[in-house]
Order: structure tokens, then sequence, then C-alpha cells
């Protein structure tokens, strides 16, 4: 069923205020966003609120999103590079339902995305946003559990402890064995966590001409990067950053260049590599 | 070189309404070993973290004379200078290693954390540093990559060492750094401070209840009882003809073997 249809059939909630939170709180989410694009990478504390979903969900994102989203917008929402999951598809509800925004599928469309997992495969242009649901805003969190020391490390750009983790993965590994969640240097001042997309995407991020806002809900942070700012995936001089390469190409698009999803299609473990990027796929076929 | 490497003047620290450590004064000057002895809560583990700046005083002052940027006062340096200060031109030895050392990460790890804290982004060359620093303090190579969880008490102190010394600091502070260990582990860990000491003509402010381990590693020592100095000197001089009463019955408390 196209979007627009659900959007036609949807009941029109007048027991709430447009895009589901009041004006202050809008009011208050965007004075954060603004302080966020002025300090790139730097986290940013809001007040967030109780959103109609459970934490984990994307809350952070739906609220930057609400404080954003007007009617002119067209809204896409992705969900591990896919359209059609509970989550995108209940979020991307939500807002046709709450701020009788267009919704779109189609990444080149949309003016506001809201992404878990990942960044779309074809190029974000300027005047897009993407939004980002981040479980875990602090990037030191597992290296330094508290967090009047984290904000201190950050204040003072002490960020040896990071390289330490990188380290210890080489040492024990042979190589950088993260995957997702790659930690980048924003704008060669604040080390940001990119939210748990794959080191895949991180190229993306850098220089982007897209505004990246990345929410927080549990953790009540949001931070950004604004269009064209550097954005350097963290390394070591011989052991140089590097994202991952698949020697199959997608069974659906024959794409080599997109980020592919490993599914088991029957009891004998027959497998088949897809995009998980579902309109990027689309598109291609 | 001309001047003391660190000068105390006059440092008081209060807890409540009581006096932790009272009126100390000294200078210490570039290859020196100051030890400070005492009884437990005679007030030297307040005085080093006073010095170290890990605990503001609540009178006097501490100036140091960095590398660089000639004498400075370690209490108005801003926290960013104090904490470079910590992690380039200092050590901290803890008498626990578990507070000094990550206890997470590898031995390898450990070691590198200050090189790469001031910048060092060349895997190879951190984990050659950090092979040449475990053979200077007798740990084998082939533990570079356990965690120091899995090390004896002996070795952990030694990697603390070693992860303290990377860095090329030229002022190390040292709290009961043989405290909890065996004493064939303690004369290996004494040997090795004192030629690490000589050395890298290191300064260092020695704390410790052990008059021996101040007799061997020491050059001139601090007596103090509850929070004063009641007296110092060269250290052969404090220990073979002590002046003040507490001091005499320190020395005559010593067990014979």
């Amino acid at each position: 069923m196209p979007d627009t249809t659900i959007q036609d059939t949807l009941p029109q909630d007048g027991a709430y205020n447009y895009a589901y939170l009041d004006e202050q709180t809008k009011r208050m989410i965007r004075r954060a966003i603004l302080k966020a694009v002025a300090v790139p990478g730097y986290q940013v504390p809001f007040g967030g609120r109780e959103m109609p979903l459970p934490y984990g969900w994307g809350t952070g994102g739906i609220q930057v999103t609400a404080a954003l989203i007007g009617r002119d917008d067209t809204l896409k929402v992705i969900d591990q590079g896919a359209d059609d999951t509970t989550n995108a598809v209940s979020i991307r509800r939500f807002f046709a339902r709450v701020a009788q925004v267009a919704t779109t599928t189609h990444t080149g469309e949309a003016t506001i995305i809201q992404t878990r997992h990942r960044v779309p495969e074809t190029p974000l242009t300027d005047g897009q946003i993407l939004v980002f649901q981040v479980p875990i805003p602090e990037p030191l969190r597992m290296l330094e559990p508290r967090e009047t020391e984290t904000r201190t490390l950050h204040a003072l750009s002490e960020y040896g402890v990071m390289q330490v983790s990188l380290y210890e993965s080489i040492a024990r590994h042979g190589r950088i064995a993260k995957t997702y969640n790659y930690p980048v240097m924003v704008n060669g001042r604040y080390i940001m966590s990119p939210s748990p997309i794959p080191k895949f995407d991180n190229p993306k991020l850098d220089r982007s001409p897209a505004l990246q806002l990345y929410g927080a809900g549990r953790e009540k942070r949001i931070y950004a990067v604004p269009p064209h700012t550097p954005v350097k995936s963290l390394d070591f001089d011989d052991h140089p950053f590097e994202i991952e390469t698949w020697t199959e190409s997608c069974a659906l698009c024959g794409s080599t260049e997109s980020f592919l999803d490993e599914m088991i299609v029957d009891d004998d473990g027959k497998r088949l590599f897809v995009c998980s990027d579902t309109d990027y796929c689309e598109s291609r076929r | 070189m001309s001047g003391p490497v660190l000068s105390a003047y006059r440092v008081t620290k209060r807890f409540g309404g009581r006096n932790a450590c009272r009126d100390v004064s000294f200078d210490l000057w570039p290859g020196e070993v100051l030890g400070i002895v005492g009884e437990s809560g005679s007030g030297k583990t307040t005085l080093l973290n006073c010095l170290a700046g890990r605990l503001v005083p609540d009178g006097g002052s501490v100036a140091y004379e960095t590398r660089s940027a000639g004498i400075v006062d370690v209490h108005h340096l801003s926290e960013a200078r104090r904490r470079l200060l910590a992690r380039t031109e200092w050590g901290f030895v803890n008498q626990d290693a578990r507070e000094g050392l990550r206890m997470g990460v590898s031995a390898g790890a450990n070691i590198g954390e200050r090189l790469m804290a001031v910048g060092a982004r060349h895997y190879s060359e951190i984990r050659g540093q950090a092979i040449d620093w475990m053979a200077r303090v007798e740990i084998d190579a082939d533990r570079l990559d356990d965690r120091p969880t899995t090390y004896s008490g002996g070795m952990r102190q030694r990697l603390q060492i070693a992860r303290n010394l990377v860095s090329n600091p030229r002022l190390v502070f040292m709290d009961e750094p043989t405290g909890g260990l065996d004493v064939s582990v303690q004369a290996r860990i004494l040997d090795l401070l004192r030629g690490l000491v000589e050395g890298l003509h290191l300064s260092a402010v020695l704390v410790t209840h052990d008059l021996g381990v101040a007799r061997l590693l020491t050059h001139r020592l601090m007596v103090m009882q509850g929070g004063t100095v009641v007296e110092q000197g060269l250290t052969d001089q404090v220990l073979d003809d002590p002046q003040h009463p507490y001091t005499q019955m320190l020395v005559a408390s010593i067990l014979p073997v």
C-alpha cells in the first residue's frame, strides 16, 4: 500500500499538538540542536521526554525529528537500511498521523531521513537532514564508566584511552576488529560515536553535504555534524582504517558497492547476500 | 640545570579540623631521591598527593621546574596543564598496582597508553617501545599481550613502573612501591628501581614506612609524625644517628633478623 493512502486513511489527531511534542519542548530541543551544530561532535544534554515507544526503539531520533518536522517535509525512515521493518513503518506512520507529512521510501525525495544502523547508499544532497537514533552517545563509555571523567576527557581532548582500545584490538585480533559504532574524530576536536552504523558507512559521514543530527533518548543527549564537516575514523599509521568488503554481489540487484546482508535461506545453510539498503536495491533492479 | 626540581613551601592540608600535614617545606634537587618515612597516619601519603597535584593543599605552595616552561606553581596551573604534566614529566607509582594500571587491557596497551596520549599513532613503534620496557623491568616479552590480571603482584608492580617511565619523566612519586610484596620480590623491585633512578637521572619522592627501603633507595630522608616533619637530613645520618626521640624510637623498632 503506498504511503500517501496510509496518510489519507489515518485519523487526524486533534488531541495532540502538531508533531506530538508540545511547542515548549520542541523549542528546547531546537535550542539543543543549534548548540550541537555550533559545536560539532559535542554532546548537548537535553530534557528528553517520554515518547509513545520504549527506550531503545528510537525515542531520541523521534524527538529530534518531531522538533524539526513541518508540513512541507517529506519523511523517510529506515531501520538497518530497510524501509519496511516494523520500527521503520511504525515511526513513519506515527509522523504521518501526528504531523500530516508526506512520507517516502526514496532517499532522493526525502528532506528528513530518520535512520537506525545505516546511512543510505544513495549520496545525500544539500538541504537533507539525516537523523540518527543513538543508544549510547558516549564513545568512551566502555573505557571509562564515570560520566564526570568522560566529560573532562572530552573537555581536555584527552583521547589516549580511545587509542588504547584500538591498540588492544590489534594486539588481540591482529587488526582493528571493531566493525560498527566505530569512533570518529569530528572537525579535529571531539571524538564521537557515529551510532551503531557499520564502519562501512563511516566514510559517508565525512564532509557530507547533508546535516547529521544524533539523538539519544535514554541518555538525553543530542549531537551533530554540520554539512561539509571533516569526520575522520580513528586508526594507526600502520593499521589504517578500512571498510568491510565482500567477494559476493547482491543477489537481487548485482551491486558490488553496497553494504550486503548475509541471509540463510534454507535448512541446508544456503546463503544469499542482498543489499541492506532496500530503496537502493529496488532502484537498481 | 641550577635550581631544585620541586620545592614545597609550608604545605598544609587539613581534613575537617585536623591537620593531615602541616608546614612541610623542602627542595628536591635533580637526580635526588627523597624519602618520607613515618608511621601510618603520619601524613605521608597526604603530603605526596598534595605534591603530585592530586589534592589541593589548604596552605602553602608547590613549585615545579618544567622542562620547557620554567618554574610553575603546581596548584595554580589549569587542570589541562596539570594533567599533561602528570602524564609526561611525572610518574606516580601506587602501592596497589591495580590503581595505577588498566586491568582490562594488555600489558602492552598499559605501557603504550602514555605514548598514545601524547599523539603516538604507529602501532609497531608503540609495541616496540613496550617490548623494550618489558625487558627493562624484567618481564618476559611473551607476556606482552596478557592482561595484568594474569600477573603476579611483583610483576604488576614492575609493569606499573614501566607504564610510568615510558614517557621519560623527570620526577616520579612513589607511594609504598614495595608494600604488600614478599621480601625476595621486594629486593628485586628495589634493585630495579635503584638502577632505573640512577640510569635515567630521575628525581623521586618515595613514601614508605619501611626504613630498609629508605636506606637502600633514598639520599635524603624526612621523618614525619602527626603531620609535621620532626627530623630531616641525609639518609645514613638520620638512620645511624637519629636525634629526635620519635626517630630514635622508629629506628630502634626495626626487627633484628
